[in-house]
């Protein structure tokens, strides 16, 4: 099966029924059009991709070179540009549109974003450690711990979890299914969460793995 | 929130969803599957707890059955949710909004 790919909007998340009376928590997403704007060849780029303009923008907005690279294609210019590899570009041409419709019920897909960024995040919240006691004269209540051994290896080991920049990171969610899609509105809804915050953008794609289709 | 969920919740919402209040007594006709067939159960009892708004609106009803406290959750927005009469308000007023009270009590003073 080829791959489909198409950049979205999150919009949040609500839940609905399906046919058999089930809920299904699922994530809204606002789902092209996009427009594609290049088709990277094997033969000059040295890789195969097709690139998709979303969110049209008035040139003021666009830089130059992306501007230019838009009016050599014969395209509007695009606020968000993204390439996505692909076996073969034979099926694509600049200027196509490609919208929510592409996708269907059923169909399992990864999700990529970034997520919502936390700042500078003690051990608690990025890793999830437990906290020291509050009371009984407990100066320790969100400290990481002993961070590792004593005179041998006298080291600490790399890889240590410790505070850290948390969040605001591209994030993949693997294996999602499309419950519902809205074409008039180029709506997709899909099963479980995806990373960011509301209006915040989105590739969609093929599951590399997993998914049977 | 954002207007294209409201509008989408709005799509799927039931637009004569039935009405009551905590405290009712109600019947609420329920589709089951058994196999191949499809029935309407019906779990008569008494509302104690509505959690939720809008198209996310979910109740629980209470009733005894030969002695054992029964509660079932169900989503008013389901379609599986046939229908919810009520039978008969509250014998008194409640002055909570859940009545998880109902619970902790036996016999003649379970009956609110």
């Amino acid at each position: 099966m080829t791959k489909k790919f198409l950049l979205a909007r999150k919009k949040g998340m609500t839940q609905i029924f399906r046919e058999d009376g089930n809920v299904v928590p699922v994530t809204v997403l606002e789902v092209g059009p996009c427009t594609v704007t290049g088709i990277r060849d094997k033969s000059r780029d040295g890789y195969r991709a097709v690139q998709l303009g979303f969110i049209p923008a008035r040139a003021k907005h666009v830089n130059k070179p992306q501007l230019v690279a838009a009016e050599k294609a014969g395209v509007k210019p695009f606020r968000v540009l993204r390439e996505f590899r692909v076996e073969a570009t034979d099926a694509y041409e600049i200027g196509q549109e490609i919208t929510a419709d592409w996708f269907e019920i059923g169909d399992i897909v990864d999700v990529i974003g970034r997520s919502k960024g936390r700042g500078f995040a003690g051990t608690i919240k990025a890793h999830g450690f437990s906290r020291g006691p509050e009371t009984h004269g407990s100066q320790n209540v969100r400290q990481p711990g002993s961070i590792g051994q004593c005179a041998s290896p006298s080291r600490v080991f790399k890889g240590a979890r410790m505070p850290k920049h948390f969040g605001n990171a591209r994030r993949t969610v693997k294996n999602l299914t499309v419950e519902g899609v809205d074409v008039e509105r180029g709506l997709l809804l899909i099963r479980g969460g995806v990373p960011g915050a509301p209006n915040s953008l989105l590739q969609i794609q093929t599951a590399k793995t997993g998914g049977k289709k | 929130m954002d207007n294209i969920i409201l509008e989408l919740e709005k799509q799927h919402m039931k637009e004569d969803a039935p009405s009551f209040k905590v405290g009712d007594f109600v019947r609420v006709d329920y589709l089951i599957r058994e196999g191949q067939k499809e029935r309407v159960q019906p779990f008569i009892g008494q509302v104690i707890r509505k959690a939720g708004h809008g198209f996310r609106l979910t109740f629980t009803v209470r009733r005894t059955v030969q002695g054992e406290g029964v509660e079932r959750t169900f989503p008013l927005h389901s379609p599986r949710v046939v229908n919810v009469t009520v039978q008969r308000g509250p014998n008194r007023k409640p002055r909570r909004a859940k009545l998880f009270f109902l619970r902790d009590r036996v016999g003649k003073s379970a009956q609110f």
